[in-house]
């Protein structure tokens, strides 16, 4: 396997220009989202989702105006991909999470389980969509179709060992420059997902840019649930079987 | 200010984001909090058409507290020339400057004269004085003498006097019932700006149309120029006043113009009245020093460009096959002309008029009554249709059996079809190479052009009549490229560039001549194919060159990066800080030196004084830098080449719901207003709030380019208008509802955005909302909406005939309009 590589998003420069996500759909050939005025500030496209992979969050508060580009997560412990039960999510050599859009037959299991809502089914199609990290790009050395549009290096792309010694600066930067509210969402290898292979800079907390505070892999207990099942099983089978031996 | 960079030049806000995190304290203000408020350290929100107001109070701030920079001021500016006697202020005549004609609605600038000098050619006629773009060095007098000056800047004639006076009462008290700014936050952007120039330290304005499009917005940037002389930031790293443009080469379209009254390179074009001849126009454009003083080396050049070996001294170089203008031929004005049908044919290409100009309407039924129309775009846009689908067909004011225009849609080339330049705001030309053959009868705008003229010239060959002669000489030979007979645009390039005797590509414009000799089809172009190579296909990357980059694209005039450069060093030729030397004397070499080509004669001493006789830049002295000026100064006060006055003045916009509490003059008395039907004006309190347009990241400009890609179009789907909540409590808007804004030219319809950042303001002792209007829409595309153009009237600056969208009146009610 070669270096992991991932994308720091540092929202602190963005200038919510959506250049990522007109990028994105055009190298990916994703449509529209459909053309709806949400009326919620300047985001129109409203969420993450099979046909938005890449998607700008416009948040107004008083005296100043947030934006973040938020995309799938390539967590560390996928649970996407953990649940699909015909292999056609898989982790690829640069340690990102790809669905296989021949291979995928719309079981749609992997929905519910993203902990964050990132991968969606579309509904034309019935099969599962979402960021591939630009894995065709990353074949041919190029870095993702956003990375490569995002004209003020907001979304930076490499190995993401690199990226998350650039972001602890970064937030020391800001910090020092009295931006106390400055903070790195998913860098934590000890989080709820073993770190995200794409992670964020914010300047408030993740409840206010729509992201879960504390993500956890949605299968993080299903060992533990078999083991309690199997267990359960075995008591019932056990009192079926005591039933019937106290009759003969 | 006047800018909304982050939103509208998103790929060069870039350099600000940089330069923000080297430490640059980025200040915003705007009516609107945008994307360009969000990434600054500060925003001022401020009443949209108030901004001279502003700026002139940062000009008070800086005279009245001695923080101008005074070596700079007194050495580069003409802030110690006297001006002639009889000039009286706008605080002596109570808004308006002396020489005012109210019958003819326009100025004589005699009075504004440098004392001592021969007046400048009677400004009888609005038609006949060069302006705007059209104006090279200012008609300074034929009389080489310098003016009389004052060094101690004490004479109370002196322009630095002048200054002081007229800006007096701009105070910070005037700010805050002008501008709606109050008075901590206009001291606090004044002094950052004070604080951040001088020596050490130079301060960069950005403006775009948001200063423009006003009826006094040539004064906006007049006084931006004011406030970066005295603090010393022009010609200067970091400096400047930077016009962020409206389009990709916009900044192009007016060095190889698209306007009527200029030719190539800022020449004049020739007009009837005073320049039918060349000696005439040799006369009338030659200056008795600096760069104008070889105008006839420029003109001539083009001509030869133009008209090749038919081009001769016997002939004067064909001067004669170049139109005459005979008055006013700018787009509103022909617009009208139109409407009264003493137009026939139209070209419409890279514009959509129809929703793109101010007073849509008025632009619509003016096209119906042409006998011929042709639209090129990448798509059939309203200006290509108005005639089957437009608002005037479905409201039946117009039927299409009645409209007699014959519409000619042709399907044209993007700029990745084709191989060509755009000129940025920094004056720079970057080459881009086609990426793919456009498809089908897709075709670029040098096909178009080029085969025109062949075919043209072909149905005139052999032609005796005079009249076809200038079609006829016409150098029209650039060699073709296959599949489509494409005409190869690096040999554009290369005649722009121009040749001399020889027949090779000319380095600089210095070698122009004027007998002849050279061909140059745009003088500040020279240079840009030099050593015949393309040298705006340059990219060698920044890290692999100096901080200045000169080999990345091309920068006219001679690959100057910075205008005016000689201004970085003090009179003596020595940078005035070690942190900002830029160009310097280097006395042992005898030559100016630097990090950019120095924009200043090369050998020229910083201690030369012109002696009789010396032409051109040797009759400037060593230590005046700006050298487009026949003065060789920085012009504070501007005697000639602006039409409303030589200082920068508040005027309210042609339509407020303010009086003007400075002066009785209330509005540009020099402004151009055409009351006519359909044009209609607003008076008084029937329409309260203020409307101003502007861009999206998300759209191109009148839509062409955007509302018809699902993936621009998704991004921001409809019309929308821009509310403050208390705005929307007020008139019973909702957010996401619908709301019809009204204003005496029509009715328009859009869907609400309420938001805080649309905050109101305190003017004049009252609230005063403002309603934003973004302008892309049209009634085409996968996104449509009303256009907000429609809803303002013509009412223009007179200096370049720009349109007022950027402040006006009207009023909002809930709900959509009546069909």
């Amino acid at each position: 396997m070669t270096t992991r590589m991932g994308f720091f998003t540092d929202t602190s420069v963005c200038i919510g220009c959506k250049a990522c996500e007109v990028a994105c759909k055009e190298w990916n050939d994703v449509p529209d989202d459909g053309l709806n005025f949400l009326a919620t500030s300047y985001d129109n496209t409203g969420a993450l989702s099979a046909d938005t992979w890449r998607h700008v969050a416009f948040v107004e508060q008083p005296g100043r105006w947030l934006m973040s580009s938020d995309v799938c997560k390539h967590c560390t412990h996928a649970a996407c991909l953990d649940v699909c039960p015909t292999g056609a999510l898989f982790r690829t050599e640069f340690d990102t999470v790809v669905v296989q859009s021949d291979v995928c037959n719309g079981c749609g299991y992997c929905v519910p389980a993203c902990p964050f809502g990132v991968i969606d089914k579309r509904e034309p199609d019935g099969r599962a969509w979402k960021c591939t990290l630009c894995y065709d790009r990353l074949k041919s050395d190029l870095e993702p179709a956003c990375a490569k549009a995002c004209p003020t290096d907001s979304i930076q792309f490499g190995p993401l060992d690199e990226l998350r010694e650039r972001a602890a600066t970064r937030v020391g930067v800001l910090r020092e420059a009295g931006v106390v509210d400055a903070r790195l969402y998913g860098a934590d290898e000890n989080d709820g997902v073993g770190g995200f292979g794409a992670f964020f800079l914010l300047l408030d907390d993740p409840e206010v840019y729509g992201l879960p505070p504390d993500p956890v892999v949605t299968t993080r207990d299903l060992p533990g649930m078999w083991r309690v099942s199997a267990g359960a099983a075995l008591a019932l089978a056990g009192a079926v079987a005591a039933a019937f031996a106290r009759r003969w | 200010m006047g800018s909304n960079m982050a939103e509208c030049h998103p790929v060069g806000f870039q350099w600000v984001m940089e330069a923000k995190a080297r430490g640059a304290r980025i200040i915003h203000v705007d009516p609107r909090f945008t994307r360009t408020s969000a990434m600054s350290d500060a925003f001022v929100p401020i009443r949209a058409g108030s901004d001279i107001a502003f700026l002139g109070a940062i000009v008070n701030h800086i005279l009245s507290n001695g923080r101008e920079f005074r070596e700079y001021v007194a050495a580069y500016t003409n802030a110690s020339t006297i001006v002639g006697e009889h000039f009286r202020d706008t605080e002596d005549l109570d808004g308006l400057f002396s020489g005012w004609d109210r019958e003819a609605g326009q100025y004589d600038m005699e009075t504004w004269q440098y004392a001592g000098t021969p007046t400048a050619p009677s400004a009888a006629h609005r038609e006949e004085t060069p302006t705007g773009e059209a104006f090279g060095y200012g008609a300074m007098a034929e009389d080489p003498q310098p003016p009389a000056t004052d060094p101690t800047l004490e004479h109370p004639r002196c322009v630095f006097q002048i200054l002081k006076r007229h800006f007096s009462r701009y105070t910070p008290q005037v700010v805050a019932e002008v501008c709606g700014v109050p008075t901590e936050q206009f001291l606090e952007v004044a002094e950052a700006l004070c604080d951040n120039s001088g020596r050490e330290r130079t301060s960069a304005i950005c403006y775009s149309v948001g200063w423009t499009q006003h009826s006094v917005g040539v004064q906006y940037i007049r006084t931006a120029a004011i406030i970066q002389l005295l603090l010393g930031n022009m010609g200067r790293p970091g400096g400047g006043v930077m016009a962020l443009r409206g389009h990709a080469s916009i900044q192009g379209s007016t060095d190889i113009p698209t306007l009527y009254n200029i030719l190539p390179g800022y020449q004049p074009m020739p007009h009837a009245a005073t320049t039918p001849s060349l000696a005439q126009y040799l006369a009338e454009n030659t200056a008795p020093a600096g760069v104008w003083a070889d105008a006839g080396a420029y003109i001539v050049s083009l001509l030869k460009a133009w008209f090749g070996d038919a081009a001769t001294v016997g002939n004067d170089f064909c001067y004669g096959h170049l139109p005459l203008i005979s008055g006013d031929h700018s787009t509103y004005r022909t617009t009208l002309d139109m409407a009264d049908g003493k137009v026939q044919g139209f070209f419409v290409m890279g514009e959509n008029p129809a929703v793109g100009s101010a007073n849509g309407k008025l632009h619509r039924l003016a096209m119906s009554k042409l006998d011929w129309l042709v639209v090129r775009d990448l798509v059939e846009i309203e200006t290509a249709s108005f005639w089957k689908d437009g608002p005037e067909i479905d409201g039946g004011e117009l039927r299409t059996e009645e409209i007699a225009t014959e519409v000619f849609f042709l399907p044209a080339a993007a700029h990745t079809e084709k191989d060509g330049s755009f000129t940025q705001t920094q004056r720079m030309l970057q080459w881009h190479h086609k990426a793919v053959e456009p498809r089908g009868d897709c075709r670029s705008e040098l096909w178009f052009y080029w085969h025109l003229g062949r075919i043209i010239r072909e149905k005139l060959a052999g032609s005796t009549e005079a009249r076809d002669r200038p079609v006829l000489d016409l150098t029209w030979d650039y060699p073709l490229v296959a599949p489509h007979d494409e005409p190869d645009a690096e040999a554009v390039l290369r005649e722009i560039n121009g040749v001399g005797r020889d027949g090779r590509a000319l380095a600089s414009f210095a070698e122009l001549a004027d007998d002849g000799s050279t061909a140059c089809g745009c003088w500040i172009y020279c240079g840009c194919y030099a050593d015949e190579v393309n040298q705006t296909a340059r990219r060698r990357p920044g890290r692999e060159q100096s901080w200045v980059a000169p080999e990345w694209g091309w920068a006219w005039p001679a690959n100057r990066r910075i205008l005016y450069n000689r201004a970085s060093a003090d009179p003596a030729g020595k940078p005035w800080s070690e942190r900002k030397a830029y160009v310097w004397w280097d006395e042992e070499a005898r030559r100016w030196t630097g990090h950019d080509v120095p924009d200043f004669l090369a050998d020229l001493p910083p201690d030369h004084v012109p002696s009789e006789g010396d032409k051109g830049l040797r009759a400037l002295r060593g230590d005046e830098p700006f050298i487009v000026q026949a003065d060789g100064r920085g012009w504070l006060f501007a005697p000639n080449g602006l039409l409303d006055g030589p200082l920068p003045t508040h005027y309210e916009p042609h339509e407020s719901p303010f009086s003007n509490p400075l002066y009785g003059q209330q509005a540009n008395p020099a402004r151009l207003v055409f009351h006519r039907k359909g044009n209609r004006y607003a008076s008084g309190a029937e329409y309260p709030y203020v409307m101003t347009t502007y861009r999206l990241t998300e759209h191109h400009t009148a839509g062409g380019m955007s509302r018809f890609q699902a993936h621009l179009a998704e991004l921001q789907p409809e019309m929308f208008c821009e509310v403050s909540p208390q705005l929307a409590a007020e008139r019973g808007l909702t957010n996401g509802g619908w709301a019809t804004i009204t204003s005496p030219r029509t009715a328009i319809e859009a869907r609400v955005l309420v938001t805080d950042r649309m905050a109101p303001l305190t003017v004049q002792g009252r609230t005063l909302h403002q309603v934003g209007l973004p302008y892309h829409w049209g009634w085409k595309g996968l996104s449509t909406g009303d256009a907000a153009n429609d809803l303002f009237p013509l009412a223009l600056d007179p200096n370049v005939s720009i349109q007022e969208v950027k402040a006006s009146t009207c009023d909002i009610r809930p709900g959509r309009r009546s069909r």
